[in-house]
This record gives C-alpha cells, sequence and structure tokens, in this order.
C-alpha cells in the first residue's frame, strides 16, 4: 500500500498527476518541435511545459517541485533561451545577407530546411517555459500545497 | 457554424458581465477563466488551432494565479460606488464602442482576410513567399517568428521584464551568498 506523508493534495491527485506529468512534458516538447509544421510553437509550448511543472506545484508544494526544478535554473534557462532568440536572429545580419532573422538553413535540402525555424522555437520554448514558471513560483511565495502559507523560516 | 460562433461569443459576453456584476471574487475569477476557454473554442471554430493552443494555455496558468490569489482571503468586494462614476464609465464605454461600431463598415465580407483589398498588401507576400523563405510550412509560425520576428523578441523582453519585476518585488529577504536556491 502506497503512503504518502509529503505535504499537499491527497493522494489520488497526487498519483494521477504522477502519471501525467511526463506526458504533459512530452506534449510540451512536440508542440515546441513541431510548431513549424503544426499549430503549436515556442510560445504555446513552453506554457505547457511549465503548466506541468505547475501542477506540481499544486500537487506537492513548492519545496518538492523546487527539487525538480529551482528558481534559478528557471531564471538560467530564461536567459539561455531569449539568448538563442536574439543570437539567432542577429546571425543572419553577422554572417548573411545583412537581415536581421535571415533564414541560415534556407539552402539545406529537405527537411533540414526547418532547422532555423525549429531553432527559434526551442529558444522561444526554452524562454517562455523558464520565465513562467519562475513567474508563478515567485507570486506563489512559499506556498505548501494545501492553502496554508509556510511559517517563516 | 456562424450560430455556434455567436453562441460562444454571445456566453462569453455573459461570463464577462457576471464577472463585472458578482460581489464575490472568486466567482469573478471562476467567470474570467470561463470567458478565456470560451474564446479558446471561437479561436478553434475560426481556424486559428495555434492562438487556441497559447489561449488554453495562458489561461489555465492565470486562472490558476488568480484563484490563489483570492483564495482564502477577503473575497466580498464592497458593493456600492457612487452614481456618478458609474455615469461617466458608462458614457466612457459608449464613446468608444460608437468609434468601434464604424468600423463594422471598413471590413470586408466575413471570412475574407482584411487586407485582401490592397493588391500589394504584406499577406499576400507573407503567403507567397513564406514556406520557401522562412523553411517554416505553417505560415503563423512563419510570420511570428521571421516576418514579424521583432514582435515576438520584444514579447519576450516584455514577459523578461515582468518576471524579474516580481522577482525582485516578491522576494521576502535579501539574497545571501550561502542561499542560492530561494
Amino acid at each position: 500500500m502506497y503512503r504518502n506523508n509529503r505535504p499537499g493534495m491527497g493522494t489520488i491527485v497526487q498519483t494521477v498527476i504522477r502519471w501525467l506529468r511526463g506526458p504533459i512534458l512530452l506534449f510540451g516538447l512536440y508542440i515546441i518541435m513541431y510548431g513549424h509544421e503544426a499549430p503549436g510553437g515556442g510560445f504555446g509550448g513552453g506554457v505547457v511545459i511549465a503548466s506541468a511543472f505547475i501542477l506540481m506545484t499544486l500537487a506537492w508544494g513548492e519545496p518538492y517541485t523546487l527539487e525538480f526544478f529551482r528558481r534559478d535554473t528557471a531564471l538560467t534557462l530564461a536567459c539561455i533561451g531569449l539568448l538563442i532568440f536574439i543570437g539567432l536572429a542577429w546571425a543572419g545580419t553577422w554572417a548573411g545577407s545583412g537581415v536581421f532573422f535571415e533564414n541560415l538553413a534556407a539552402g539545406l535540402p529537405g527537411h533540414e530546411a526547418h532547422l532555423f525555424m525549429t531553432a527559434l522555437e526551442v529558444g522561444s520554448g526554452l524562454f517562455v517555459a523558464g520565465a513562467l514558471y519562475l513567474g508563478f513560483s515567485v507570486l506563489m511565495g512559499h506556498y505548501d500545497g494545501a492553502g496554508r502559507e509556510e511559517e517563516e523560516s | 457554424m456562424t450560430e455556434i460562433l455567436a453562441l460562444l461569443i454571445l456566453l462569453s459576453v455573459v461570463g464577462a458581465i457576471v464577472a463585472v456584476v458578482t460581489p464575490n471574487l472568486v466567482y469573478s475569477v471562476i467567470s474570467v477563466g470561463a470567458v478565456g476557454f470560451l474564446l479558446a473554442i471561437a479561436f478553434l471554430l475560426l481556424s486559428a488551432p495555434d492562438i487556441a493552443v497559447v489561449q488554453i494555455g495562458v489561461e489555465s496558468i492565470s486562472l490558476v494565479l488568480l484563484l490563489r490569489a483570492t483564495l482564502g482571503r477577503e473575497t466580498q468586494q464592497g458593493a456600492t460606488r457612487p452614481l456618478v462614476g458609474v455615469a461617466f464609465a458608462v458614457a466612457v464605454v459608449a464613446v468608444i464602442g460608437l468609434f468601434g461600431l464604424q468600423v463594422f463598415y471598413e471590413f470586408p465580407e466575413f471570412g475574407l482576410p482584411a487586407m485582401a483589398r490592397f493588391a500589394d498588401a504584406p499577406a499576400a507576400t507573407y503567403l507567397a513567399t513564406g514556406a520557401e523563405a522562412t523553411g517554416a510550412p505553417n505560415i503563423v509560425t512563419a510570420v511570428l517568428l521571421d516576418f514579424r520576428g521583432w514582435d515576438t523578441l520584444g514579447e519576450g523582453t516584455v514577459l523578461f521584464c515582468a518576471v524579474l519585476g516580481a522577482t525582485a518585488i516578491m522576494r521576502r529577504r535579501a539574497r545571501r551568498k550561502d542561499d542560492v536556491s530561494k
């Protein structure tokens, strides 16, 4: 029999979210990676990824989730994503024809022509996921998942 | 199709009115969430699944945030407002609404793109050259991330500044060198 001594919501919620968090993360990655062909893209996929961690925060409380995804990790991810985005946008100006957001993969054959767009989407997805999770985590404050504020330690 | 869309928009208008009128903040937040999800379905019916995906995600997160902000606090709003203020608000909304109604006379027929009236509109160029110029068959992604990449970059910058501001304001203690996880 599984017993749960962690704080937060009930065992049913925690079990369901333990099953769902992987598929949600995978779905977010799928939306980011296939945004150039199917509906979606970096922003929507980043929001889905952030929502998986927000679900975990709601079910287990903040200390548990911070073990998986610390705030400084989220900030680092957001910065890396934004730097990827700006860097790729700038790369065309610097190396190519002088156009901002120049498609660097334009001449590649077949599906590799999508590489530039996918990289842009990965950048914006990382950024949105990190920034949204960080904003949520900061706004939640010390929340233990059961509607109580933690004692000031 | 158009009837379903009209029903959805009518329901979201009802939800918005309930959100404003109800004295309980939690009911208000739930009504706002209902408006957002109805709008997501409307976007889906209007063949804009990209916007529907983002709308559902952002709506879920903001609903959780707003509920968290309102639950367990004083949720009864003050019900009385001065009559002059109400009259002024109604007058402002009426004037803006009258100007907004004029826009509908400039619209093309329902279902046609608004840029269809101009032969050399940017939208025509995007549709004609988007796939091979950007390498994205999905034209929405091509426009968002390439043709109007500046727009997305500005959006990201705004989000980044908002999160940094929230982080700076909401933290409880000053950061110490041995305390990196908070």
